[in-house]
């Protein structure tokens, strides 16, 4: 309990990598809990509970949005994947073959991992250090 | 966002070539970057982010129009820096045979200059850059220290206490120059009391290793004062090569912008200008 993220010793893991499955972690959660929502509005009867309920789950649609766009942005290949599916009219599946396709052409075979742990594309993945010093 | 304007993919370098060109890169940077120790950072928001939103209009009405009225947003363009560096083919070679003492010394020093080019920029200021300097545009007179570094404890509390007293809350880090951090790491004060231990006491935050800080600078770590946007983070790209070497070079974009001046305070050498 507490450290269930961890997937390998969190002690071989680099700083980033953990900070990496924790954002993970956290973004199943909201994903959770937005599906819970889903299932207590559908069968709430009294209007002051949902109406309660409508607001929280507001907050579990912001916090997944922020965690979704913390990953893309440490993780380039995913970025690429997910531009091509998100937001756009047309069939999902579609969009997501041509994305996957389109990120494989790049050549950059690294890109599945978060550009902190190993990094793709070019960048180091060095981002925030803020608190690191003697 | 793929990243092809690096070029990588057109190097004479084999997968685990670049692997220890990228770690060997990030081992050298990690030391150095002092400012992404100490100020907020955003992003990496891509190669093709060109400038920060600064939420503000100049001239209040630049229509030739009647009737129009036009205002001019006012951005802060990122800045790019870039710096060189050759690798040997030979050396290359000997790392994909599994050589673990592969000469890198010229990345290590682009490594170093690129680090100290930051730190510089982000503390005393690039005017031509629209970067304004956190030391450089603190409102507070610099402390300046003994020759001794005796005092050296009572500068930085002076700092913090000048801080308080500006309504400047903490946690506080310490951006130590060259000089300043190897006088503070060696000097134990009066009864042997590491002079580094009481620093930690004072500021409660990072003391930081700053290669490019003139002195040392003393600022706030509470958030909202000091803002890094990045655009392109640290990166490695390929430029050129012959039969001996591969020309790379490592690079970046930011801005830098200073949102509460008097939220930092710097600490200068006695002879200082």
């Amino acid at each position: 309990m507490g450290f269930d993220q961890y997937h390998e010793p969190p002690d071989e893991l680099p700083e980033q990598t953990r900070t990496f499955a924790r954002l993970c972690s956290s973004l199943t959660e909201e994903a959770e809990a937005i599906g819970w929502y889903e299932q207590r509005l559908a069968i709430e009867k009294d209007p002051e509970a949902l109406a309660v309920m409508a607001d929280a789950v507001g907050e579990e649609y912001k916090h997944f949005s922020m965690d979704l766009e913390f990953l893309l942005r440490r993780t380039p290949k995913w970025r690429q994947i997910a531009e091509g599916v998100l937001f756009k009219p047309g069939d999902i599946v579609e969009h997501g073959e041509a994305a996957e396709a389109a990120a494989d052409d790049d050549g950059d075979e690294d890109g599945d991992a978060p550009a902190a742990a190993a990094p793709s594309g070019g960048s180091l993945g060095i981002g925030s250090l803020r608190g690191e010093g003697m | 966002m793929s990243q092809s304007h690096l070029l990588r993919e057109h190097a004479p370098i084999t997968e685990a070539g670049w692997k220890l060109i990228d770690e060997e890169a990030r081992e050298r940077l990690l030391p150095g970057l002092a400012t992404r120790r100490l100020v907020d950072f955003s992003g990496p928001l891509g190669w093709e982010h060109s400038a920060t939103n600064v939420g503000r209009v100049e001239r209040a009405n630049v229509s030739e129009l009647k009737g129009v009225e036009a205002k001019r947003r006012v951005v802060l363009p990122l800045i790019e820096l870039r710096t060189p560096f050759t690798v040997s083919r030979e050396e290359l070679s000997a790392g994909d045979r599994g050589a673990e003492d592969v000469d890198f010394a010229e990345l290590d020093a682009a490594a170093l200059r690129i680090a100290e080019a930051e730190n510089t920029s982000v503390f005393h200021a690039w005017p031509k850059a629209g970067i304004e300097g956190i030391a450089s545009s603190s409102p507070h007179k610099p402390i300046a220290r003994k020759k001794s570094f005796e005092d050296y404890p009572g500068c930085v509390a002076r700092a913090v206490e000048l801080l308080l007293r500006s309504g400047i809350a903490g946690p506080y880090g310490v951006a130590l120059g060259r000089e300043d951090y190897t006088s503070v790491v060696e000097t134990a004060e009066h009864g042997g009391y590491p002079l580094l231990e009481h620093l930690r006491e004072i500021v409660k935050g990072p003391l930081v290793w700053a290669p490019g800080v003139k002195g040392a600078v003393v600022l706030s770590m509470r958030g909202g004062d000091f803002s890094f946007e990045s655009g392109e983070d640290l990166s490695v790209g390929y430029e050129s090569h012959d039969a001996n070497v591969v020309n790379l070079y490592i690079e970046e974009s930011y801005s830098f912008r200073v949102l509460t001046p008097e939220a930092a305070v710097a600490i200068t050498a006695p002879r200082a200008r």
